[in-house]
C-alpha cells in the first residue's frame, strides 16, 4: 500500500499532462465522494449540499489568497466549510428524511443566489485568482486530501463515533437512548465533512484564473457526487472512491456530449435497482471467496502430477471458489 | 404510598402531559422503590407508554418532575436521561437492523452510563448476549432475527447502557407460553443483581408473577396503587378494565 502510494505521488514525473489532469479530477470526485459519505452514508442523512460548501471553499481562497499566504488561505477554506455547516447543522439536523434533502438542497442555491447578488452589487461578477501553485502541487495536494479522506473514514469507522454514526442511521430514537448525543455528532461530523469538501473547491480552483458563481456553486457537483458515492457503496470507507474512478473517467470519455447526463442517469437507475448496497459489498464478496482455505486448496492441487496442468488446477480453484461463494449466500 | 421499602430509585411528581386537546397523562405521582418491580397498567391508552416517555425524554412534561438521586431529571434529553442509569426497551421492537446482534449490545456498552472503546464494549457485550439466549448468533444482523430475539437484542443492549433502573414497554407482549416463562425468569435474574423495573404489561400472568408493587392508570390518571393481589381486586380497576356494568355484575 505505501508503495502505490509512493508511486502515485511519483506519477506527474512520469506520464503525460493530460493523465495528471485526469487524476486530479479523480481525487477531487473521490475526495468529495468520500467526505460525502462519512456523514450522508452513515447516517443517512442524505446532503444535497455538497455544491454548497465545495462552492464557499472556492469562494474563501479567492477571497484569502489576495491577503493570505496560500498554506494559510487553504486552512482558512477549510474552516470557512466548518464553520457554515455547523451552523445549518445546528439549525436544520432535526428535519428527517425528504425534508432534509430538500432544505439541502435549497441551501445551495441560496447560497449561490446570495453570492452572485453581492457580486453584481460590488461589480465584480468574476474573481480573479493570483496563485503560483503548480499542477504538480494540485496533483499532489489533492492526492494528499483523498487519501486523508479515506484513512479518516476507516480510522473513523472503527471507533466509538463511527459506531455513533451507524446508530444514527440505523435508528436515531434508539441511538438517543443508549446515551449518544445525537445532536453533537450530527453537527460535528457534518462540520467535519464540509470542511473537507470546501478544501477539495479551494485546491481545485487554484487551477483556474477566476471564478463565478454559477461555476462554484453548481448543483451538478451535489448529484454527480451523490451517484458516486451511491455506487461504489457509502457503508464502506473505501466504497465511494470505486464509485468516483469510474464516473470520472466515463465523464472524460463522454466529455461535452450529453451522453455523460444520459450515463449518470442510467447509473443511478442501476444502482437503485440493482446494487442498492452500491459496489463494494460485491468487491467484498469476492475478496472473501479468495480466502486462506481456497488458496490451501488451489496449492493441494498444486501438488499432483505435471500433467494435470493449470486448466485443471484453474478449474478446481474456481469450483472451490464457487462452493465458498454459495456457502455465503446460504449464510 | 402503598408502596414498600424505604429507599427509591425514582420518585415521580404531579406529571402532566397534553397533547394539544388531548390530556395523556395528569397529575401523576408514584414512586418506583430500588430494587423493585413496578408494574404501570391500565387499558389501552390510558398513558403508560406516555410515562415511559417522559421519564426518558423523548417527551417533555407541561408540568410535574421525576426525581432521580434528588435531581429532577424532566425534560432532560433522552442521551442524558440514559447517561444517569435509565434504560428502556420499546414497545414497538427496535433494533439496529443492519447492525450484527454483538454490534447492537456494543452500542448500548459504549454509550450508555460508564461509556467505553469498541474492544471492551465487544467483550462484555459477549457476556450480555449469553445472558439473554442468544450466544451463538452474535454475527446475525438484527433484521434477520426472529421477534422473540429481537426482543432479546433490545433487552442486552438496555442492559448494556448499566442501568440502575430498566424500564420495559410490554416486552412480554407477543411471547408464546414457553417463551413468556423464559421471559419472566430473565427478569427475575435482573432484579436479582438490584436493577429496579418498571414495566409496562397486559400479560396478567406476568404481572402476578413478578411485580411487587403496581400502578393502574387510567385515562392518564392513577386510579390504584398496591401490591398486585390488592389492585387486580379493587373496583375501580375492574370499572376502568370492564366497564362499569361489566364489573357491577
Amino acid at each position: 500500500m505505501v508503495l502505490g502510494v509512493l508511486v502515485l505521488a511519483q506519477l506527474p514525473q512520469l506520464v503525460s499532462t493530460y493523465v495528471v489532469q485526469l487524476c486530479i479530477s479523480i481525487y477531487a470526485n473521490v475526495a468529495l465522494a468520500t467526505a460525502w459519505a462519512f456523514f450522508s452514508g452513515t447516517t443517512r442523512y442524505i446532503s444535497l449540499a455538497t455544491a454548497a460548501f465545495f462552492g464557499i471553499g472556492i469562494y474563501a481562497l479567492a477571497i484569502l489568497n489576495a491577503y493570505l499566504p496560500l498554506p494559510l488561505a487553504l486552512t482558512g477554506a477549510a474552516v470557512a466549510g466548518f464553520l457554515v455547516a455547523l451552523i445549518v447543522g445546528l439549525s436544520t439536523l432535526r428535519l428527517r428524511g425528504v425534508y432534509f434533502v430538500v432544505f439541502t438542497f435549497g441551501l445551495t442555491e441560496l447560497i449561490h443566489q446570495v453570492v452572485n447578488w453581492w457580486s453584481i452589487k460590488n461589480r465584480a461578477v468574476t474573481r480573479y485568482i493570483f496563485t503560483d501553485a503548480s499542477r504538480v502541487q494540485i496533483y499532489e495536494m489533492l492526492l494528499a486530501i483523498a487519501l486523508f479522506a479515506i484513512a479518516a473514514s476507516w480510522y473513523v469507522s472503527r471507533t466509538r463515533l463511527g459506531y455513533a454514526l451507524r446508530a444514527i442511521g440505523e435508528d436515531e430514537t434508539v441511538a438517543r437512548h443508549t446515551g449518544i448525543d445525537t445532536t453533537l455528532v450530527k453537527v460535528l461530523c457534518f462540520a467535519a465533512s464540509a470542511a473537507v469538501m470546501a478544501l477539495v473547491g479551494a485546491v481545485l480552483t487554484l487551477q483556474y484564473p477566476y471564478v463565478d458563481a454559477s461555476i462554484a456553486f453548481n448543483n451538478t457537483w451535489s448529484f454527480e457526487i451523490l451517484i458516486a458515492a451511491l455506487l461504489g457503496g457509502p457503508g464502506r470507507p473505501w466504497g465511494p472512491a470505486v464509485g468516483a474512478i469510474p464516473l470520472v473517467l466515463l465523464k472524460d470519455l463522454l466529455v461535452g456530449s450529453l451522453y455523460f447526463t444520459i450515463a449518470l442517469g442510467l447509473c443511478f437507475v442501476a444502482v437503485v435497482y440493482v446494487l442498492p448496497g452500491g459496489v463494494a459489498p460485491l468487491i467484498e464478496r469476492w475478496y472473501r471467496t479468495f480466502d486462506a482455505a481456497t488458496l490451501r486448496q488451489v496449492l493441494r492441487i498444486g501438488r499432483r502430477p505435471d500433467s494435470w496442468g493449470w486448466p485443471y488446477r484453474l478449474k478446481l480453484g474456481v469450483k472451490a471458489g464457487m462452493a465458498r461463494f454459495n456457502g455465503l449466500w446460504r449464510r | 404510598m402503598a408502596i414498600a421499602g424505604d429507599s427509591v430509585a425514582l420518585s415521580i411528581h404531579g406529571l402532566d402531559k397534553a397533547f394539544g386537546g388531548l390530556v395523556a397523562v395528569r397529575g401523576l405521582s408514584f414512586d418506583v422503590p430500588d430494587g423493585a418491580i413496578t408494574g404501570l397498567i391500565g387499558p389501552n391508552g390510558s398513558g403508560k407508554t406516555t410515562v415511559l416517555n417522559l421519564v426518558t425524554g423523548e417527551l417533555r412534561p407541561d408540568r410535574g418532575a421525576v426525581i432521580l438521586d434528588g435531581r429532577d431529571i424532566a425534560g432532560w434529553p433522552p442521551f442524558r436521561v440514559c447517561r444517569a442509569r435509565i434504560a428502556r426497551t420499546f414497545q414497538l421492537v427496535r433494533v439496529l437492523p443492519h447492525m450484527t446482534v454483538r454490534e447492537n449490545v456494543m452500542v448500548g456498552r459504549m454509550f450508555g452510563s460508564a461509556p467505553t472503546d469498541p474492544a471492551h464494549a465487544s467483550m462484555d457485550a459477549g457476556a450480555l448476549i449469553d445472558r439473554v439466549g442468544l450466544r451463538g448468533r452474535e454475527d446475525i444482523l438484527g433484521t434477520q432475527l426472529t421477534y422473540i430475539d429481537q426482543k432479546r437484542v433490545e433487552l442486552a443492549r438496555a442492559l448494556a447502557c448499566r442501568p440502575r433502573l430498566l424500564l420495559l414497554d410490554e416486552w412480554l407482549a407477543g411471547l408464546n407460553p414457553t417463551e413468556l416463562q423464559t421471559g419472566i425468569g430473565l427478569i427475575r435474574l435482573i432484579r436479582a443483581e438490584g436493577i429496579a423495573i418498571v414495566m409496562v404489561e397486559h400479560v396478567m400472568e406476568a404481572i402476578r408473577a413478578l411485580c411487587d408493587n403496581v400502578v393502574v392508570m387510567n385515562a392518564g390518571e392513577r386510579i390504584a396503587a398496591g401490591t398486585p393481589e390488592s389492585v387486580l381486586s379493587d373496583p375501580a380497576v375492574m370499572r376502568a378494565y370492564l366497564g362499569a356494568d361489566d364489573a357491577a355484575a
